[in-house]
């Protein structure tokens, strides 16, 4: 009952707002133009994106840009987790690299697409903008998640004699991994706005590739339906990383109910 | 035999506000399964003493032997129970796990076998599968313990190890601490700022001065090997020894045996 409550809880907005829409969209119809053009109420959207994500458009331009995308941001994760947590625990380095490092990650990601396109070319140049662009928060992440080690530890782990593989993958990493979640996800929003911006700037499919060819065609309810996909995308890959953080961090306090009740004094 | 000797230690830190000299001229030695209490004012360098026995400082003067080999780096039959249990252990470990981690070059089953033994010691038998955070701060210091005891030191250090629980459960720790080191014999070296601590787990006090630290007195503490928080408390000897080293602490008359 309390798990449906809270289920009910998340939706009822979204249910709403939807019902609106469709409520709005419908109303705005009149004899003289039957249906608005540019705002196909969401109804007709679901139907034209449960086509479109049913036809062959599947294969060739989602799988291969959620492919993409999905690639991209697991590369600039094991780039920026290694890196991060090297550079963290290394005594100086981050002295000299703050600054390019910071420089590098204040460019807007989306601006290096021209970069690309010039550098590999339209048709390779998708994946190298995603890496790029999403590896600085896990990477800074990492490095300030590793840097936080606290002092305790560090003096538990240099008594007990702990080999290096030892303190770095069983101390630093998960005294980093809360940050570390923390960077990925926001990573992966990166990465999902990169695969669409890199595809609609040029691209031989993918999802930015058909919301443009959409808005070409004159065909409001695909371009809808492309957007639609986009937020269904972001939302069940936050969700799903989520899960898996809820999973690894299941140590921490914050994430078990035995703690909440612990820490309130039940 | 000294288990320990420590012979004309001084250690001075650079800061930015010139020299501190924490320790200097410190001499003393602990026998192979004694219980020593160091026991002096706070911020007196009571740390940095026990960080140049662990290793993890180089002093400025003088050595540290470990059995007759010099300490140069941490070494390799050394544990050390620090003050803070919250962030000693190990929080994405379960209690046993935490307790096996240092011993990575056993075997497997050694290991489990350690671990066990080390919990049931401190009264943990049960609670193996456990988080850190999910155990009482007392029980915290208990899982701590067990991990230093499973190490099997040949000198275990501790920094203020009941510093951080409630006074009910610091009596608890200290008679726990009792206990074991009657049944295993482990040589202790606790560094203290609570005066009755000192006296009622010690074979000897160490006395020390304010920084830089240096040893005022060396008292034996004859109690025994079996003492009671009330009835030892309460005792002639205790009180005696209580004011003689509050008397130390506070610079007073010195009336060393």
């Amino acid at each position: 009952m309390n798990r449906l409550t809270r289920t009910a809880q998340r939706w009822v907005v979204f249910v709403v707002a939807v019902g609106l829409w469709e409520l709005l969209t419908q109303l705005a119809r009149t004899a003289e133009a039957p249906k608005s053009f540019f705002f196909p109420p969401p109804s007709e959207i679901a139907v034209t994106a449960v086509d479109l994500w049913i036809s062959p458009a599947f294969g060739e331009h989602i799988v291969p840009g959620v492919g993409r995308m999905l690639a991209g941001w697991a590369l600039a994760g094991v780039i920026g987790i290694a890196l991060g947590i090297l550079l963290g625990r290394s005594r100086g380095a981050m002295a000299y690299l703050g600054a390019l490092f910071n420089f590098l990650r204040s460019i807007p990601p989306p601006l290096l697409v021209p970069f690309f396109v010039a550098a590999v070319g339209t048709t390779n140049m998708q994946f190298p903008t995603i890496v790029f662009g999403a590896i600085w928060p896990v990477l800074l992440n990492t490095v300030d998640g590793a840097r936080g080690v606290d002092a305790t530890k560090v003096e538990t782990a240099r008594v007990f004699r702990l080999s290096r593989t030892q303190w770095t993958l069983g101390v630093v990493l998960p005294s980093a991994l809360p940050k570390i979640f923390a960077g990925l996800r926001l990573s992966l929003s990166i990465a999902l706005i990169l695969m669409v911006i890199s595809e609609l700037i040029g691209s031989a499919n993918g999802i930015g590739n058909q919301l443009v060819r959409a808005q070409r065609d004159y065909e409001p309810t695909a371009m809808w339906a492309w957007i639609v996909l986009l937020g269904v995308l972001g939302y069940l890959f936050n969700t799903l990383l989520l899960v898996l953080e809820r999973r690894a961090l299941a140590w921490q306090p914050r994430h078990s109910l035995e703690a909440q009740a612990l820490a309130t004094g039940g | 035999m000294n288990m320990l000797e420590v012979d004309g230690l001084g250690h001075t830190y650079k800061g930015k506000d010139g020299l501190h000299t924490a320790i200097d001229g410190l001499n003393f030695t602990v026998g192979a399964g004694e219980l020593v209490c160091v026991v002096g004012p706070s911020g007196c360098g009571k740390s940095t003493l026990l960080r140049t026995i662990a290793g993890l400082i180089r002093p400025s003067r003088g050595t540290v032997s470990l059995h007759g080999n010099r300490v140069d780096g941490v070494p390799p039959d050394l544990a050390v129970v620090f003050q803070d249990y919250s962030r000693s252990l190990f929080p994405w470990l379960s209690v046993t796990r935490n307790v096996e981690f240092p011993l990575r070059s056993l075997s497997r089953t050694e290991r489990e076998q350690r671990a066990a033994e080390a919990l049931a010691a401190v009264g943990l038998a049960g609670a193996g599968r456990k988080y850190p955070w999910q155990l009482s701060g007392g029980m915290q210091q208990r899982v701590a313990i067990a991990r230093a005891l499973a190490y099997r030191p040949s000198l275990l250090l501790m920094d203020e190890p009941f510093a951080s629980v409630d006074a009910q459960t610091r009596f608890e720790l200290e008679d726990l601490l009792l206990r074991i080191r009657r049944e295993q014999d482990t040589t202790v070296l606790l560094v203290t700022h609570d005066i009755d601590e000192s006296v009622y787990l010690g074979d000897r006090v160490l006395v020390l001065s304010k920084s830089p630290a240096t040893v005022v007195a060396d008292l034996d503490v004859p109690l025994g090997p079996v003492r009671d928080q009330i009835t030892t408390r309460a005792g002639e000897e205790f009180v005696e020894l209580r004011a003689k080293v509050a008397g130390l602490l506070q610079g007073g008359p010195v009336t060393v045996r």
